[in-house]
């Protein structure tokens, strides 16, 4: 690890808000786009000549296709309820992380552009005309927010930051500022089929390899297919579970699951990636290109289930969007989506996460569980914030902070819960989520980890935790990267199903 | 009819007019706009039920608030409570008879004015004392806080400092409703506490009042968590599934 050229916070006993200190992340800007990343996804390649214009237009084109957009940008009364409960701001103190103050950047050119007072009135409401300082600001900080919505539970109005820095983020794609990270990664998903650009082949061999390594670990030849029709089920997983550590411990967790479970399942070449990181830049229709890959795969699978793997505004998207954005789920009235609904089995949730699948099985004793085998881990939950704050598990709301922990007490003896503030749909976001997770912006990753890694801190020396376990891709890279900067051991890093990977006992089928 | 008269009769009517249509016109503008998206911020209650009564508990004990910050949460919560039974109070100058609700809130009212200049108070006291409050307060912010603080004063004043002729006030408002203009009093207290009043009844639309009806439009709080049972989908949206 490279001597980082920023101060790391320091962890305290008792979590204080930072005083205001402006521009203090003023200096960060992730690395943009370069032309062809931008063209390769529809974007202009470099900032366009009218941008002032085109801005304002995309602006007002976003206020008649949102209701949040319109409604979030007149209901706030500056009360200040958000301004503590950002984690950028509580790790970097620069009052534009503060969920009000990253709005206020849009906010005071929409008061301007498109309301009386801001028209004839500027200086009294703050409303600000559209210059090149203000979009470099935009920029900056929106690309410091993870949209991970933990404002909107506290605020009064519910208004949900993440809406507006989509929104911002998608004005400054449509005049050609994009971010290399998301942008690039949009195009290989769209291209190859997954985040990573994994090409197919590639895939088998991986694939192959963790069959080997199952196979030598417990005797047990446990398959991990790849586009195989008429399976039962398919799996719709983050890329990085294939190769990245310690994402594959919970893709081998799957796979040990289903294999017990004797339940056939496949994963995707076409659709091998969870991820949506259309949900990011806000825009509708990258979004619903990405999701049809997922439907494309089932039809041409044949498969009965749909289940998502461990990955956390992936399970927003499936969960919250996918029905509407390509009929995954009931309703659809296209003749694909009627084929899907005719080919599902309509006793399972379509998606179901892969946490449902397996509380299920668990419940049912579906499954052989040696607990003690986890006694080397004491072990706490991180909640991942779009799962806790965008989605569900199961039948009742709440149920995403449910079954995860009744899945790792099933399969471990020792768990502890972080301090409530932090837990459930309070829960902080790690610091790299929403188009964060990228080396450029390591500054906001490590000081935006600091609320998490506070708490963490506790339960370590409360009750000597040495494992947090998650069901988020970014979550696991996230933390494996930053934890070390706080001298935590990126060991602690784990998925749930990696936890059920170690305590489940696999017989030799019959 | 006194030029006095007049000028007091046109405002409140503009005023009123404002006030209605303004806020008319951004329900309208709210409700045709689409919200293409399933965002309620979770958990969710998964039945419409359920979000009524979500939405019920922001309105009635500003359940969010509550969860953020407790001082916010009890100036705001003093105030606006406090306000509600000063306007219930009000209705006696409107009606005749006086609505029972009305009657009974009188002595409540009376005080709850003292409460809303309290509430007032500290609220604004957060704009100067918290540094992030302070980063964020604007110009205008400070302003309503002063607006709805002198018309909560004047009304003090008229209560417990100089009295005004309050048969002559309600003749005049019930003559307003009317359409039967009558003498407006020539009290500077109540001239002052009108004139406020109507200028805050025509900033309301413009302002950062609008988070009144916002609440109800706002898609993480009103929306049912329910997108895999039932499909959601707005129509510029499903345009996009017949390509």
């Amino acid at each position: 690890m490279a001597a980082p050229t920023f101060e790391i916070p320091k962890l305290k006993d008792v979590s204080v808000v930072p005083a205001v200190q402006p521009d203090a992340m003023a200096h960060i800007k992730s690395f943009q786009a370069s032309a062809p990343i931008q063209e390769a996804v529809g974007f202009p390649g470099q900032l366009v000549d009218n941008w002032e214009q085109k801005a304002i237009e995309k602006m007002g084109d976003l206020l008649g296709k949102y209701r949040s957009f319109k409604v979030y940008l007149d209901a706030c009364v500056h009360c200040g309820a958000c301004t503590d409960k950002c984690h950028y701001f509580l790790g970097t103190g620069d009052p534009k992380n503060m969920p009000v103050a990253r709005q206020e950047l849009i906010r005071s050119v929409y008061r301007r552009h498109f309301t009386f007072a801001g028209k004839y009135f500027p200086k009294l409401v703050g409303a600000k005309d559209l210059t090149k300082d203000v979009l470099d600001q935009w920029y900056n900080y929106y690309y410091q927010c993870s949209e991970c919505r933990r404002c909107s539970v506290f605020c009064p109005y519910g208004i949900d930051t993440a809406e507006i820095t989509m929104a911002g983020r998608e004005i400054l794609d449509s005049i050609g500022v994009g971010q290399k990270y998301t942008n690039e990664i949009l195009g290989k998903v769209q291209r190859i089929g997954n985040n990573l650009g994994l090409p197919g082949p590639a895939l088998t061999d991986t694939l192959e390899g963790l069959e080997e390594d199952i196979e030598a670990d417990t005797g047990v030849a446990v398959r991990l297919p790849l586009d195989q029709k008429g399976a039962e089920v398919l799996l719709i997983t983050p890329s990085a579970d294939f190769f990245s550590e310690p994402h594959v411990e919970s893709l081998i967790g799957y796979a040990k699951v289903f294999h017990q479970a004797g339940i056939s399942w496949t994963l995707s070449s076409h659709a091998a990636e969870a991820g949506n990181f259309g949900l990011f830049i806000g825009n509708y229709e990258t979004m619903r290109n990405i999701a049809l890959r997922i439907r494309d795969a089932a039809l041409e699978l044949g498969v009965k289930r749909i289940i998502v793997g461990e990955c956390g505004h992936a399970w927003r998207v499936a969960y919250s969007f996918w029905n509407t954005l390509v009929g995954i789920g009931a309703g659809a009235n296209d003749p694909f989506a009627i084929q899907l609904q005719q080919q599902l089995d309509p006793r399972y949730p379509a998606p179901q996460h892969i946490c449902e699948f397996t509380y299920d099985l668990l419940q049912r004793g579906v499954l052989t569980i040696d607990k003690s085998a986890n006694d080397h881990r004491i072990v706490t939950f991180h909640d991942s914030c779009n799962v806790s704050r965008g989605s569900r598990m199961g039948d009742m709301p709440g149920g995403q902070f449910v079954i995860p922990r009744e899945i790792i007490k099933m399969v471990a003896n020792n768990f502890h819960d972080m301090a409530a503030e932090t837990i459930n749909e309070s829960t902080f976001c790690c610091g790299g989520g929403g188009g964060i997770l990228t080396d450029d912006l390591i500054e906001v990753r490590v000081k935006g980890a600091l609320p998490r890694m506070e708490a963490l801190n506790h339960v370590v020396k409360d009750h000597k935790v040495n494992f947090m376990a998650m069901i988020c891709a970014i979550c696991k890279a996230q933390f494996n990267k930053v934890m070390p900067f706080y001298g935590f051991d990126m060991s602690m890093v784990g998925g749930v199903h990696q936890l059920v990977s170690t305590a489940i006992q696999l017989s030799p089928k019959e | 009819m006194s030029l006095l008269t007049i000028l007091y009769a046109c405002m409140f009517y503009a005023a009123t007019a404002i006030l209605v249509f303004g806020v008319g016109y951004k329900i309208y503008d709210y409700a045709r706009t689409p919200a293409p998206l399933k965002i309620p911020t979770t958990p969710a209650p998964t039945t419409n039920a359920g979000v009524a009564f979500r939405l019920f508990r922001e309105v009635v004990f500003f359940e969010s608030l509550f969860k953020a910050t407790k001082w916010t949460w009890i100036f705001g919560y003093l105030f606006h409570g406090a306000l509600a039974l000063v306007l219930i109070r009000h209705g006696r100058y409107f009606q005749d008879p006086v609505w029972t609700l009305v009657d009974l809130a009188q002595p409540f009212g009376l005080y709850a004015a003292f409460a809303m200049v309290a509430g007032l108070g500290g609220l604004w006291a957060r704009r100067f004392l918290v540094d992030r409050v302070r980063y964020i307060s604007t110009l205008s912010d400070h302003l309503m806080l002063a607006l709805l603080l002198a018309i909560g004063l004047t009304g003090l004043g008229m209560k417990f400092v100089a009295h005004t002729d309050i048969v002559s006030v309600k003749n005049f408002m019930q003559g307003l409703m009317s359409f039967n203009i009558q003498p407006m009093p020539e009290d500077p207290i109540l001239l002052a506490h009108l004139f406020l009043v109507a200028t805050l009844m025509t900033i309301f639309p413009i302002s950062k009042l609008l988070h009144a009806p916002g609440l109800f439009f706002s898609p993480s709080r009103n929306q049912a968590d329910n997108p895999r049972e039932h499909r959601y989908v707005s129509a510029w949206a499903a345009k996009l599934d017949q390509k």
